[in-house]
């Protein structure tokens, strides 16, 4: 039998919490002691309990939220945290959670979210981060301004594997534009 | 305050965004960077207690306008139609673009600016070169489209309204900038703050990192203005004509 998804849940309301926790259903997920705030010592907690997945109330977190956010989620890096909102969030800090489930989600639909949720965090658990050789080759090519077909043809290989190489650079160094790229070619010194 | 007077939170339904009849004071805890706009729009602080519809009739701005950039602002789903406003508040329009571009250009930029030279003296030769260069080709890149903005589009939707329609320039001939304009911010944030040598300037880094992604922010919900309402209205405006 699989494992049961372990939930933490954030949230001051009963009704919500509740509701949610019923709607999920213990067949599959198995809930720990639930929270109506988040204490401070949270994240020294985190490794202890061993959640798979947090769903909180953004609410919740003290300013600055962001930050606090952030030390949650390194406490427990392959945890997903999961923002159940019905109050106005700002979107920013919306962003830094892995999923938004808000308060008027169809209720067939919650138990698939965090599922899936959970799913691409076993992909992404333990990622390198750092450019393989052919990326670097790839990278200083766009940096110094070469098309996708030229680099195609420099390289040998096709359009579409530049493409993809040229995604997994954006998602390794969080860099979108040719200038930004650039940069980072000559930060570290590759041209 | 209790929480609970924003219950706004987006979703499909139109009447959950900011209204007329909520406070001013409200809106602005609610999305406190709506501070940086105000003034843009001629709305000064100091309303007390008053709704949105009071201080817009007070300062004589049509409501219905500064809703629209209100929400533009503080919700991401938020998605503008012109179809609800009439002439009157989208003559407001171009002078908000223009007043923002000011903002920008005369604020924002030089703010950046002063961060990012104090940065560069203490990165070190190389990494301040790297640093300045990039920034100076971007802002150069921002006053070109502001410029080609205030050239072409600004007076082609001031002909549509007279009624003369120039078969030279249409609308979906404009260029669109606004994404790289904005992702060229995002990576000069990354670049600061992940591949810079950071154990010095503690709050440099900081001043210039949060200078950046308020501008960044900033310029998207600008874009969304002009992609969402600007455009559209112009595209409307040569169909009438034709």
């Amino acid at each position: 039998m699989r494992l049961k998804i372990n939930v933490l849940i954030a949230e001051p309301s009963d009704i919500i919490r509740e509701g949610l926790m019923s709607l999920l259903g213990d067949e599959e997920f198995s809930f720990l002691a639930p929270m109506r705030d988040l204490s401070t010592d949270l994240p020294q907690r985190l490794p202890h309990i061993q959640p798979d997945i947090l769903v909180m109330n953004p609410n919740l977190l003290q300013s600055p939220a962001k930050m606090n956010l952030a030390a949650i989620m390194q406490a427990r890096p392959q945890m997903a945290v999961v923002a159940l909102v019905y109050q106005y969030v700002e979107p920013n800090l919306l962003q830094s959670f892995k999923t938004v489930i808000d308060i008027r989600e169809q209720g067939s639909k919650i138990p698939q979210i965090l599922r899936e949720c959970c799913q691409d965090g076993d992909d992404t658990a333990d990622e390198n981060y750092d450019l393989s050789e052919r990326e670097s080759e790839v990278l200083v090519l766009v940096a110094q301004g070469s098309s996708s077909k030229e680099i195609a043809d420099k390289l040998n290989i096709s359009i579409h594997t530049v493409n993809t190489h040229r995604k997994n650079i954006t998602r390794k160094t969080g860099i979108k534009s040719v200038a930004g790229l650039a940069v980072y070619a000559m930060l570290h010194n590759l041209v | 305050m209790c929480q609970s007077v924003f219950f706004v939170y987006i979703c499909n339904m139109k009447n959950v965004f900011f209204t007329c009849r909520m406070k001013m004071a409200d809106v602005i805890a609610a999305n406190h960077n709506l501070i940086l706009v105000m003034p843009r729009l001629g709305i000064p602080l100091g309303f007390g207690e008053q709704s949105v519809q009071e201080v817009c009739d007070r300062y004589k701005m049509p409501v219905d306008f500064v809703l629209l950039v209100f929400n533009v602002y503080t919700f991401d789903d938020y998605n503008p139609d012109g179809d609800g406003l009439n002439q009157t508040s989208l003559e407001h329009l171009v002078p908000y673009l223009m007043t923002s571009h000011k903002y920008y250009v005369n604020e924002r930029l030089p703010h950046i600016e002063k961060h990012l030279t104090r940065v560069a003296q203490h990165a070190g030769e190389r990494y301040g070169t790297i640093l300045k260069n990039f920034f100076s080709n971007y802002e150069k890149e921002v006053l070109e489209h502001f410029a080609s903005e205030e050239r072409d589009v600004f007076p082609y939707l001031h002909q549509l309204l007279k009624g003369e329609r120039d078969a030279h320039m249409v609308s979906n001939h404009f260029v669109d900038h606004h994404t790289d304009l904005v992702d060229k911010l995002t990576d000069l944030t990354q670049i600061v703050y992940k591949y810079l040598p950071g154990e010095t300037m503690t709050e440099e880094l900081n001043e210039l990192v949060f200078g950046i992604m308020q501008l960044s922010s900033d310029l998207q919900k600008h874009a969304k203005l002009e992609e969402k309402v600007l455009m559209p209205y112009i595209a409307q405006l040569e169909r009438s004509l034709q």
